[in-house]
């Protein structure tokens, strides 16, 4: 446990570190010159270089591979040739074909694309020198958190811009469905991996050895979403295993010396996917992931979506971080290529690992003062955003009430520097001019087009709860901040109890209850709860003793806003759960 | 039985040099410091004396007081050692060896190099033992009494006694240096016999006294220290001058010989009969028949002779019980656990090995070295694999890393003409500019041939084949032959490192065969890491080879060195990596020892390795054979 806060601490330090627009950078420079820049990473010391027909072929003649096959043929009654050449199959659907030429076309319409729509880019420069420094030593994992679709996109340019060696990139397997630009996207380092493996034994085998394999020879960084899609909440989600477990496995077993994992934590201003995202949460379908789909949605490029912020999380070795939590002996006894579920200590270690890095990427997430404000605007009855609109200047000084409070609990904010608070905010509103507008010193929650039609009943309420869940998914992008001591504030207005042990049971109770809602590192109930006293006692909300946590009166709108944040969370589990109980 | 046959020329010339030798033994009679005592001689109650050679100090290497030719603080003869002449040219001192009084060009520049180190920075180690640093002994006078009155020769000098505290594990050899002196035996004895073996053992269980059994001190894993918590005293029991070929059966090709020789003086009165047992430990020059023995030796041409376990046919041991043998000497036997398993690895916790009958063979005809340049380490394992694979592996092959060749290439004498380092250039040039090997990569494997000279040829093609299929090239007996010669004089070199701030050790592991590169790999990453780490100012050698094949795996030595100027206790930065590395070792399926014993240096990790089961039977054998812990030296559990 010690580890997680060694680890946690280093990226407090990053507090201090230098965000560069890289779009700045280059604005100057032609499009095409930056595509046919010579792109030259340092070389991976580890093993040569490998192509990804030699990387397909060393899969299928894996002695793993081989063996599975056999099973499988036995099991089924079909010929090993047979399951041989659907493996083949499966290998060609899956694997990437990462070549120079593409990621180069790749850059220059990115660039075009990003140019247009976003202001800046900025990027710690530390953290990327960095990840091309552990490039050199070790395979790398580049861990992203996952808000977009182009997210990938996004790391790819930068790795590109600053000769890092191009990842491989796990991806759905919709994506590789695009005419042309899935093809594109495998050129560009994509890999695919179909939703809903199940129990396909021989799909699995294929896919496990695949990541393995990669993970071994270390060529390329492997680039995955721990998460396992993208969050249609912008809040983050319970990180996905299985492809966890398939990275660690190697350094387990002793066939790679380390693995570096790195989380990156890609904050938007205002998100490309915001209106579909929430109209998929509304029950509209999500529309198929298709070539011409993309082109319709070109109009996005019409939009201006403000800032984003990469911010490279420092390298991880999972040597040093399972020290003492697993014993590498284990893998003495069999042969290291026959299957082999991970055991229950390699799985712990595997779900720990997940869920920090969940952890680090929330960490290293920029909090943008639209999301304060939305976490402003919720809080205020919905009619009366509809209607009669929130004053302004209300909302300015809520919202700047709340960035000290974000502040006091350790969040990085992207509040513009050197620019008055009042711009900061108008400027703000303007971004979001999707869900709130502002007229005549009130803001009003974004309703109609611009066009004066009569809207059906329905069609209105429709366009309020798609603007409300908007507002609530921005307020989910700087939820981590607030949730633990949040937490805490509801187990003190529950228990009305000061015993630290009391609240301490009520915490961890809510931490389960809300463990599909929250992200907490499994077994640091204990540590969280204490960082949830230390915050509340930071911002003077409550007295901690040693025995007893007391509210103060110093503080007493700390405790209620923070209760009224996890509101809408409570009564979405109280429903269900009332119906429950009446039947 | 007795080989000889009399009338034969050559029986006739070793009569002749066998009675010179006498009178030069009689001549030569070392002044005993106990001089008042008369060693009984045991050549009468030796079974069936071989007329041959039988004369104890005939050619035989280790005199009682080993002072007389050994360094007391650092490896081997004391005329032989490496240091940089007044020219700051390396050059080995002596006559001894291949590599005596030749200049070593390239040393300098490589020791410079690869540690930083630079010979301005000397530490000098103490000159002489002071001999008031050795505590004083504590006799256990009724033993003493006794011991006297079997005439058996010891000594409680300071000096003897120090000498026989130690092995070679770095951590001894620095304290020596230092001119720190831990616990030492309180006495040495030197029984000459198996018999005086049985009294010694008698009088030590009758007075309680611990014996620690010593051989050739070659020891690194801290076997032959004294345990700091034992309170009685201890005497140390030297076998060196055990020494004697006691027969040979040329029926069975066996020998029966006196455990304390060392493989020198076996190899070469073996030799002298046409016969060899071709074990040959890197330490073959000092270390005995029953260390061997007693720590499961294996000798680099294990391939055609076996190792130690495959060579004895019958072992005598002395134990505080009594005397352990088999009644027979069939070659195998189905007979419940065999009880030569019980002795061989029992680390001297168990009794003394007095007596081996050993396997021997008729000297090979034929001896060719040669040697294999790869690619890279890889193509490199896969050819050992391929060949072990194929059971054609030659009497020895060994695959040496990337570094450990470059270490090789420094240790080049100076050539005499210029035609050869002509032709030098033209090979490296052939290597690394017309083959495209990189000089950064690149590894070579060692290879010794042993047999009739047409099976010899016969079977350097098949190895030679071999080899081409992983772009192996061939690369001549010369760098074969110095590969050898290198073991040889690799621990004299880590004197010179010690002169100069660089300390620096070995250890081995065996492992199967698909984990050889990852362990190679990890090991010694680990070690680089761990030294960072640890505050070593100064990139550490991590190197490695791999030096035996066998059908379901390979040995793996690493060596391992650094150069600790800037650290105020190195020899713990010392010991904490080489902890470091024998987890990662662990960890990784290798063995916690192939060869080197576990000693006092790894028993921590005994349990693991053997189960709780495994070492409660150890317990449990010496509970029986030894209740008192009159061996206790404590290795091993």
């Amino acid at each position: 446990m010690a580890n997680t806060y060694r680890v946690l601490d280093k990226v407090h330090l990053q507090d201090e570190e230098e965000f560069v627009d890289i779009l700045e950078d280059k604005r100057h420079c032609s499009d095409l010159r930056f595509a046919l820049r010579t792109f030259s990473p340092p070389p991976y010391k580890g093993a040569p270089a490998c192509s990804s027909a030699e990387l397909n072929q060393a899969v299928l003649e894996s002695q793993y591979l081989r063996y599975v096959i056999n099973e499988v043929a036995m099991g089924t009654g079909s010929s090993v040739e047979e399951v041989r050449d659907e493996a083949c199959g499966i290998m060609r659907e899956m694997s990437q074909n990462l070549q120079l030429r593409f990621i180069r076309l790749l850059g220059f319409v990115v660039r075009k694309v990003f140019k247009r729509i976003f202001s800046a880019i900025y990027v710690n420069m530390e953290g990327l020198q960095a990840l091309q420094q552990a490039t050199q030593e070790c395979p790398v994992i580049l861990m992203p958190n996952h808000r977009s679709y182009i997210d990938f996109l996004v790391v790819s340019y930068i790795l590109f811009n600053y000769d890092i060696p191009m990842p491989v990139i796990a991806s759905g397997i919709s994506l590789a469905g695009m005419k042309i630009v899935g093809e594109m996207l495998r050129r560009s380092g994509a890999f695919f991996i179909r939703r809903a493996i199940g129990s396909d034994k021989l799909y699995w085998a294929v896919l496990s050895e695949y990541v393995r394999t990669i993970v071994r020879k270390g060529f390329a960084p492997l680039e995955f979403f721990v998460e396992g899609l993208r969050s249609r909440t912008l809040k983050s989600l319970p990180p996905k295993l299985g492809m966890m477990n398939m990275i660690l496995e190697p350094f387990f077993k002793g066939e790679v010396y380390d693995v570096t994992l790195l989380p990156i934590s890609i904050s938007y201003d205002r998100v490309l996917e915001e209106s579909l995202l929430a109209h998929e949460l509304l029950g509209f379908p999500k529309p198929r992931e298709s070539t011409a789909g993309l082109l319709k949605a070109s109009r996005v490029l019409q939009e201006n979506y403000g800032c984003m912020h990469v911010n490279f999380g420092r390298p991880l070795s999972v040597r040093q971080l399972c020290e003492g939590k697993i014993n590498r002996c284990q893998y003495n006894l069999t042969p290291r290529d026959l299957p082999q579920k991970p055991n229950a200590e390699a799985q712990a270690c595997g779900s720990w690992l997940a869920h920090m890095i969940v952890r680090l990427q929330e960490e290293g997430a920029l909090t943008s003062p639209w999301s304060l404000m939305a976490c402003v605007l919720l809080q205020v009855p919905t009619a009366a955003l509809t209607e009669e609109g929130l004053l302004f200047h209300q909302l300015t000084e809520r919202t700047l009430w709340l960035r000290k409070l974000a502040l006091d609990f350790r969040a990085h904010l992207n509040w513009p520097e050197k620019v008055p608070d009042s711009d900061v905010m108008s400027s703000t509103v303007a971004l979001h001019r999707s869900v709130v507008c502002r007229k005549a010193g009130r803001v009003y929650l974004t309703r109609n087009d611009e066009l004066e039609q009569k809207h059906s009943m329905e069609e209105d309420m429709m366009r309020t709860a798609a603007a409300l869940l908007m507002l609530a998914s921005y307020r989910n992008q700087c939820l981590h901040v607030f949730v633990r001591p949040a937490l805490l504030a509801l187990a003190m207005s529950v228990t009305k109890s000061t015993r630290k042990d009391e609240l301490l049971t009520c915490f961890c109770f809510l931490q389960e209850v809300f463990s599909n809602e929250f992200v907490f590192i499994p077994g640091q109930s204990a540590q969280d709860f204490e960082e949830a006293c230390s915050l509340l006692h930071k911002c003077k909300a409550v007295h901690v003793g040693q025995w007893e946590v007391t509210d103060s009166d110093t503080e007493p709108e700390v405790l209620s806003f923070l209760q009224e944040l996890l509101k809408p969370f409570i009564e979405s589990y109280q429903v269900p759960f009332i119906i429950c109980v009446a039947n | 039985m007795a080989s000889n046959s009399s009338g034969d020329e050559s029986s006739r010339h070793q009569t002749a040099r066998h009675r010179l030798s006498v009178i030069a033994g009689h001549l030569q009679r070392p002044t005993d410091r106990n001089a008042a005592l008369l060693a009984v001689d045991c050549k009468a109650q030796g079974s069936k004396p071989n007329v041959n050679t039988s004369d104890r100090g005939e050619g035989r290497t280790v005199p009682r007081r080993r002072q007389e030719i050994m360094k007391w603080n650092g490896w081997g003869y004391s005329d032989s050692r490496f240091l940089f002449n007044k020219k700051g040219q390396a050059e080995f001192t002596g006559n001894r060896y291949r590599l005596s009084g030749m200049i070593i060009p390239g040393l300098k520049d490589w020791m410079e190099g690869t540690f930083g180190a630079n010979l301005q920075h000397k530490t000098q180690a103490t000159p002489v033992l002071n001999t008031s640093a050795v505590q004083p002994p504590t006799l256990n006078e009724a033993f003493v009494e006794e011991l006297k009155s079997t005439g058996i020769p010891f000594s409680h000098e300071g000096e003897d006694r120090v000498f026989r505290a130690h092995g070679h594990c770095l951590h001894e050899i620095f304290a020596l240096r230092e001119g720190k002196i831990g616990r030492v035996p309180d006495m040495v004895v030197w029984p000459n016999c198996h018999n005086d073996v049985v009294k010694i053992v008698e009088l030590a269980c009758k007075h309680n006294v611990c014996l620690i059994p010593y051989g050739g001190g070659t020891s690194v894993s801290s076997a032959l220290e004294c345990p700091p918590e034992e309170t009685r005293s201890i005497v140390s029991l030297d076998t060196s001058q055990m020494n004697r070929i006691l027969w040979i059966d040329e029926k069975n090709l066996t020998a029966h010989v006196e455990s304390g020789i060392v493989g020198q003086d076996l190899e070469r009165l073996l030799n002298e009969s046409g016969y060899c047992t071709g074990h040959e430990p890197d330490s073959m020059e000092f270390s005995s028949l029953g260390g061997w023995v007693a720590t499961r030796a294996s000798g680099m041409k294990k391939n055609i002779y076996g190792n130690i376990e495959d060579l004895v046919v019958h072992i005598k041991m002395v134990t505080p019980r009594g005397v352990i043998e088999k009644s027979c000497q069939g070659p195998r036997m189905s007979t419940g656990p065999d009880i030569h398993h019980f002795i061989l690895g029992s680390e001297g916790t168990l009794g003394v090995v007095t007596e081996v009958t050993i396997k021997i063979r008729p000297m090979p005809e034929y001896q060719k070295y040669g040697s294999v340049v790869f690619p890279n380490f890889e193509q490199g394992v896969a050819c050992l694999r391929e060949v072990a694979r194929q059971r054609c592996a030659p009497a020895s092959i060994r695959l040496m890393d990337n570094e450990q060749f470059k270490f090789g290439h420094a240790l080049k004498p100076q050539v005499s003409s210029i035609f050869t380092s002509f032709l030098d250039g033209l090979k490296k040039f052939y290597i690394t500019k017309f083959k495209g090997f990189d000089p950064n990569r690149l590894c070579v494997a060692t290879l010794l041939f042993e047999g009739p000279r047409e099976k010899v040829l016969q079977h350097e093609k098949q190895v030679y084949d071999i080899a081409a299929k992983f772009g192996g090239l061939a690369a001549g007996e010369d760098n074969g032959q110095r590969g050898y010669m290198l073991t040889f004089v690799i621990a004299y070199l880590r004197d010179l490192g010690m002169d100069y701030y660089v300390i620096g050790e070995s250890f081995e592991t065996s492992v199967p065969w698909d984990r050889v590169l990852d362990i190679c790999r990890n090991v010694k990453a680990r070690i680089i890491r761990e030294c960072k780490d640890k505050g070593v100012q100064f990139p550490p050698l991590s190197t490695c080879r791999v030096t035996q094949t066998y059908d379901a795996g390979a040995c793996v030595y690493f060596y391992f060195a650094f150069n600790y100027r800037g650290l105020s206790d190195p020899v713990h930065v010392y010991e904490q990596v080489e902890h470091a590395a024998r987890e990662e070792i662990l960890a990784n399926g290798g063995s916690l020892s192939h060869h080197h014993g576990v000693g006092k240096l790894r028993k921590e990790w005994m349990r693991e390795t053997v189960s709780n089961v495994g070492v409660g039977m150890l317990k449990s054998v010496k509970d029986y054979v030894d209740p008192n812990n009159i061996f206790g030296n404590r290795n091993l559990l």
